[in-house]
């Protein structure tokens, strides 16, 4: 099985590389990365990091990987999943590359944007590029990573220079076809006080079996704010697994919401790391999975700088014989004193063969800090679905009104209105509520 | 008769509370049940509501003729039964206009009526709201979330006038509210009042019926009703304590 599995990727990779122009660096990157990951494979549940979620199914999956840039995902597909807001800032990934001419980047004038390809033919992108990709997300990390590292082609280099405010939300529009794999790659970088609104979408197309590997790496200077927005509503047939990780400079903001409710099997990794004083970081998010479907999230707050301060909130919502799982770290180096960190994670479950398992975790070797973290699993209240009742609900309406209450929490930080509501719409629906 | 209960016997958790009490609420009435701590006032408003975990072991209770045991709570809601709540819930994550409409809706829907969208809605929501003298701000909030003491009993209030109920049983609606909170509930609950709709007021206190006039007071006591009469029995009792009444029905 082992043999067999590494045998497809070194082919595929052998081929793949082969037709690349990238400079000797990229090149040598991806055959490190090739080369870790067939010494490693696919991580297994003996890893501690995967202990409940078992990769076999993906391990064991054959895809099709696009030599070239080819798909069939036309352009009217593509605008049904583009938001109201970023009709003229959307850009495009079909089974995994970046796709400029599929794209509209008009409201972006101040944006660099660049495939990875366009990256090296400009010098000061190429250096910028050089320097921090793979920087902030090690393809050591897991054969995951290493994978996606291996298979970078066209990935996106935004950039954000100095002090720009970007009015319109960029949106990442992600859609693969059946049978494929994608290894999308994006590299962010935002220079001192620069502000901008991401929204990361994985979408459905069709209902069927894909597998989705991605990193995105974000790179906040000084005095810089991004709010990012991850949308991962994947086929329910498809596999997904995301890196993300985030480095927050002195006085930057990154501000992250998670959305989970796609995928047969998912993980996200999620990231932030204080490189300097007084940073902040928020990462939420709300996992509502349902049926046979299985969702990972692994996050990692890191307090390495003095006076920086993350908040955390994850909601989860687990129906039918779904399982979810939520390992959250928060790391306080010694010399981060005034760190002032909070995490919590709720969970619902709403049936009995439902599963989640949670572990906050809390790692301060320093005694001056404010920390707090928390973890709940549990059902409805009785007493709230008989207030509900008292109104003339049915039981079942008030059940599925209190879970969508109970996810708005998380929904409602969303500024971006379309997106807002085409998710209290997707929650509705999937709770079969109304309002 | 709207509602008449006869010789009940409920309590919770294999507890009697209430032990064999029985009355009758006709329209255009309303009736102050008051009664020390512990003595099943709120457990006759939960029974009433239909509060999954209070059993009636006897007796019964029977709605426009109907027997409401055999209800569920939202059936009994839709059916014009409405109990303002001692502790109203909170419900995050949805705002008070939300669940307004849905409650108002899933009524229409029951009566054959016409249900109504958010910008109908809104306009009826405004007017009733001016009863209890709540904001538009209030009804975007979450359902109670963050309100104080006597905003959550305006917001029953207003859930009553936006329901219409035949029969609302408020339960210690009175109680820790400052005096402008108490005007303001017993206001809204003055203009509600009608001939075709009862109300059942459950306080511990006489001084809600200073504002809120009722036509029977009814002292519960051990679970029974051991003593009726007019709003003059609130007011002896006010003067003279519980003490005095249970003393009293000792000796009868």
């Amino acid at each position: 099985m082992q043999v067999k599995r590494e045998t497809v990727y070194n082919e595929i990779f052998r081929i793949s590389a082969s037709q690349t122009n990238q400079p000797e660096w990229l090149k040598e990157l991806r055959t490190e990365a090739l080369s870790f990951f067939s010494e490693v494979g696919f991580p297994s549940v003996e890893d501690e990091e995967w202990k409940y979620t078992n990769v076999a199914p993906i391990a064991r999956e054959t895809f099709q990987y696009d030599f070239k840039v080819e798909s069939k995902i036309s352009e009217e597909t593509i605008s049904k999943f583009v938001l109201e807001e970023a009709k003229k800032s959307f850009l495009v990934f079909l089974n995994g590359r970046f796709r400029p001419e599929f794209s509209n980047a008009q409201s972006l004038a101040d944006v660099k944007i660049a495939s990875f390809t366009q990256a090296f033919n400009d010098p000061d992108l190429q250096k910028t590029l050089q320097q921090k990709l793979g920087s902030l997300v090690d393809y050591r990390k897991n054969g995951f990573t290493a994978l996606n590292t291996a298979f970078i082609e066209e990935g996106l280099f935004l950039f954000i220079p100095r002090d720009k405010i970007i009015e319109s939300p960029i949106q990442l529009v992600f859609l693969t076809e059946n049978e494929k794999i994608a290894f999308p790659r994006c590299l962010i970088v935002m220079e001192e006080g620069s502000e901008a609104t991401l929204i990361e979408s994985y979408n459905r197309n069709q209902e069927g079996k894909y597998f989705t590997n991605a990193v995105i790496e974000i790179s906040i200077a000084n005095e810089a704010k991004l709010k990012h927005y991850r949308v991962q509503r994947e086929s329910h047939n498809s596999f997904h697994v995301t890196t993300t990780c985030a480095e927050v400079q002195c006085g930057s903001v990154y501000d992250s919401t998670n959305i989970t409710l796609g995928a047969k099997l998912s993980r996200h990794d999620v990231i932030a790391i204080f490189k300097a004083e007084g940073g902040q970081a928020f990462v939420d998010g709300l996992y509502l999975v349902s049926g046979e479907q299985h969702s990972d999230t692994h996050s990692v707050i890191d307090h390495v700088f003095p006076n920086c301060l993350s908040r955390q909130n994850y909601k989860g919502i687990v129906d039918g014989k779904a399982r979810a799982v939520f390992n959250g770290k928060i790391f306080v180096r010694e010399n981060a004193h005034g760190t002032d960190a909070q995490q919590s994670n709720k969970n619902l479950l709403l049936s009995n063969e439902a599963r989640v398992d949670t572990k906050p975790q809390l790692e301060i070797f320093n005694d001056d800090v404010r920390c707090s973290h928390g973890a709940t699993v549990g059902q409805l209240e009785e007493e709230e679905i008989f207030y509900l009742m008292s109104r003339g609900l049915h039981h079942s309406l008030a059940e599925n009104l209190l879970t969508y209450g109970f996810a708005e929490e998380i929904v409602n930080k969303i500024e971006v209105d379309s997106l807002k509501s085409q998710l209290d719409e997707a929650l509705l629906n999937r709770l079969k509520a109304k309002l | 008769m709207l509602l008449e209960i006869r010789n009940l016997h409920a309590g919770i958790d294999g507890r009697e509370i209430i032990k064999g009490l029985n009355l009758s609420v006709e329209k255009g009435q309303i009736h102050a049940i008051m009664g020390p701590n512990g003595s099943g006032k709120s457990t006759l408003a939960k029974v009433l509501a239909g509060h999954p975990n209070y059993e009636v072991t006897e007796g019964e209770i029977l709605y426009e003729g109907k027997n409401l045991l055999e209800m569920e709570p939202d059936e009994r809601a839709r059916e014009g039964i409405f109990m303002a709540f001692q502790y109203p819930v909170e419900i995050p994550g949805v705002s008070n206009s939300q669940f307004l409409r849905l409650a108002y809706n899933e009524k229409m829907k029951h009566l054959g009526r016409e249900e109504l969208d958010p910008i109908e809605f809104n306009e009826l929501l405004k007017e009733k709201a001016k009863l209890v003298q709540m904001t538009s701000d209030f009804l975007k909030r979450s359902v109670n979330e963050g309100f104080s003491g006597g905003e959550k009993k305006r917001n029953e209030i207003l859930q009553m006038a936006i329901l219409e109920p035949k029969l609302a049983i408020l339960d210690e609606t009175d109680s820790g509210l400052d005096i402008d909170a108490l005007r303001i509930v017993a206001e809204g609950v003055n203009k509600l009042r009608n001939s075709e709709n009862a109300i059942i007021l459950i306080t511990h206190y006489q001084r809600l019926l200073n504002y809120i006039q009722p036509d029977f007071v009814h002292i519960l006591a051990d679970g029974k009703i051991i003593k009726s009469g007019t709003k003059e029995l609130a007011i002896e009792l006010e003067e003279k304590g519980y003490d005095w009444i249970k003393a009293n029905s000792a000796h009868c």
